[in-house]
């Protein structure tokens, strides 16, 4: 049993917004829905399955089911972080290979530039860890800065190869006229902006933007049906990693695992992937995934991202070229969604000229939810071109 | 620069399963599970081992030592720790074999490093617990 060629993406939308004040959150998920079923040729009427992660406003996507007028007959509202909507394309595949649905919408929607963060992990209240973690003052960068002390400590990695990521990023996204941040930087640049949480500097971080984004599944009947160019699921894999009660190595993330299964499932090897996304929350994100999916081996991330590496169109594994979470759009403080959703605009030849990477047949998105160094929730993607 | 003195004790939630350690903490105590099953111990506190998920933990006095494993000097604080100026994080591997989180104190952030020993020292929350610290080992 796979999910193998069993659901295609029809429907892919990036929310334009990156500052959103004037916007419930319930209307921007609204708004990429609509945006992606538009893209696919399909209305809300047609949606029989619905999936959102801990974003959505009210009780697992009940709300939302309800403020869309949604006819649901399957239902995923699980969460684990900002990976969890590649983790919904694997669910939504399932549920369309075993009948259980037809047309499975996925939206992702925030505000977190306009309005207060919220205590990490406080969710849906304390969760056990919360006397052990945020009276130390735990916080994001800091966690992901722990996992990078000691990749550095054990690797020799350096704050200049970490900074190469951030420079590649850069570079897609000044022909992004809808990235945050478009100026080209160097790893001078990188290197020399402020310190946030020792070894990462400012610009190792991603931004902070309003927004969305939303995917449409379909199964190979409805993709035969329709005009738009849909693109075939071939893969998934998830896994949630985490402390293991104090014995965590915080240099290796789920991807180790979340990776071996999307590949076996997909049956394609590292070196068939002609484009990546990978969740960008940091610099250190994407070295540790480039790692733990097999593009390298363990340690040598620093040295692989040399010499433009991730640079579209030519370099050896182009990466996030809409310019990626740390320079584009990483919405909800989310960063999953629109990994997959420039993955789709790959495929499809759509990605902007300057960095659409020539022939581009299989694509891999991969997501690190949560936080490195506690826990994490991984999921990979692979995805392929060939219509239907 | 020395860091960590004036750092905000934040009080903890006290849960039945983590309450022996909290009081133990007020007497200057840190606490470590170790499973009867497996011989590992576990942090944080909890109901079963996350090793082999037996239910039979035993509370060990651990001798407070541990080494740096990995630390960030963040100037990223929220909630209680918005306005403190930077301060160290830290994961401590504890002598006992488990990795805390928690703060390096007494240390000059440009000197720390990872592998460096040290010790626990226990700050006071107000309210019957103290959060276990680390200092640099003398």
């Amino acid at each position: 049993m796979t999910i193998r060629r069993k659901a295609f993406i029809a429907g892919a939308y990036e929310h334009p917004g990156r500052e959103l004040p004037d916007r419930s959150i319930a209307q921007i998920h609204a708004e990429v829905a609509l945006g992606a079923l538009a893209d696919a040729g399909l209305t809300l009427a047609d949606v029989d399955s619905y999936f959102t992660g801990g974003d959505a406003p009210g009780l697992g996507g009940l709300a939302m089911a309800d403020y869309l007028g949604l006819s649901v007959r399957y239902m995923d509202s699980s969460d684990m972080g900002g990976s969890v909507y590649l983790s919904h394309v694997g669910h939504a595949a399932a549920a369309i290979a075993t009948g259980k649905c037809s047309v499975a919408l996925i939206t992702l929607g925030g505000r977190p530039r306009t309005t207060a963060l919220r205590a990490p992990g406080q969710l849906m209240g304390a969760p056990p860890e919360a006397a052990f973690e945020p009276v130390f003052g735990m916080n994001v960068s800091a966690v992901y800065a722990l996992a990078a002390a000691r990749h550095i400590h054990e690797y020799g990695t350096t704050s200049e190869q970490l900074a190469e990521i951030k420079v590649a990023a850069s570079s897609h996204a000044q022909h992004n006229e809808r990235a945050l941040l478009r100026k080209v930087v160097t790893v001078e640049d990188v290197v020399n902006s402020p310190m946030v949480s020792s070894p990462l500097h400012r610009l190792d971080c991603c931004v902070v933007t309003d927004g969305g984004g939303a995917l449409v599944l379909v199964n190979e009947d409805i993709a035969k049906s329709l005009d738009r160019h849909c693109i075939a699921v071939l893969g998934h894999g998830e896994a949630i990693e985490h402390t293991k009660g104090g014995w965590q190595d915080v240099t290796v993330t789920g991807g180790v695992r979340s990776g071996r299964d999307a590949f076996e499932e997909a049956g394609v090897s590292r070196s068939d992937i002609d484009y990546v996304g990978l969740y960008d929350s940091f610099t250190i994100t994407v070295l540790l995934a480039l790692e733990d999916l097999g593009f390298c081996d363990k340690g040598e991330g620093g040295k692989f991202v040399l010499g433009g590496t991730l640079q579209a169109p030519f370099g050896k594994l182009p990466f996030n070229t809409d310019g990626g979470s740390l320079c584009n759009n990483h919405p909800a403080n989310r960063g999953g969604m629109t990994k997959m959703i420039e993955a789709v605009r790959q495929l499809r030849g759509e990605a902007h000229a300057a960095v659409q990477v020539p022939d581009c047949e299989i694509a891999l998105a991969h997501g690190t939810g949560g936080w490195l160094s506690t826990r994490m929730g991984n999921a990979t993607v692979i995805l392929g071109r060939e219509d239907v | 620069m020395t860091t960590g003195a004036g750092l905000p004790a934040p009080i903890p939630e006290v849960q039945p399963e983590t309450a022996a350690f909290w009081e133990a903490t007020s007497r200057g105590v840190l606490l470590v599970q170790r499973c009867t099953a497996c011989s590992t111990s576990v942090w944080y506190p909890r109901f079963l081992c996350s090793n082999c998920h037996s239910d039979e933990l035993e509370q060990v006095e651990a001798s407070g030592r541990g080494t740096v494993y990995s630390f960030t000097l963040t100037t990223r604080g929220i909630l209680e720790y918005k306005d403190c100026g930077p301060y160290v994080l830290a994961l401590v591997e504890l002598e006992e074999g488990p990795k805390m989180l928690t703060n390096i104190v007494e240390c000059d952030p440009e000197t720390l490093a990872i592998g460096q020993p040290v010790q626990v020292v226990f700050h006071d929350t107000g309210a019957g617990s103290a959060l276990p610290r680390f200092r640099p080992a003398v």
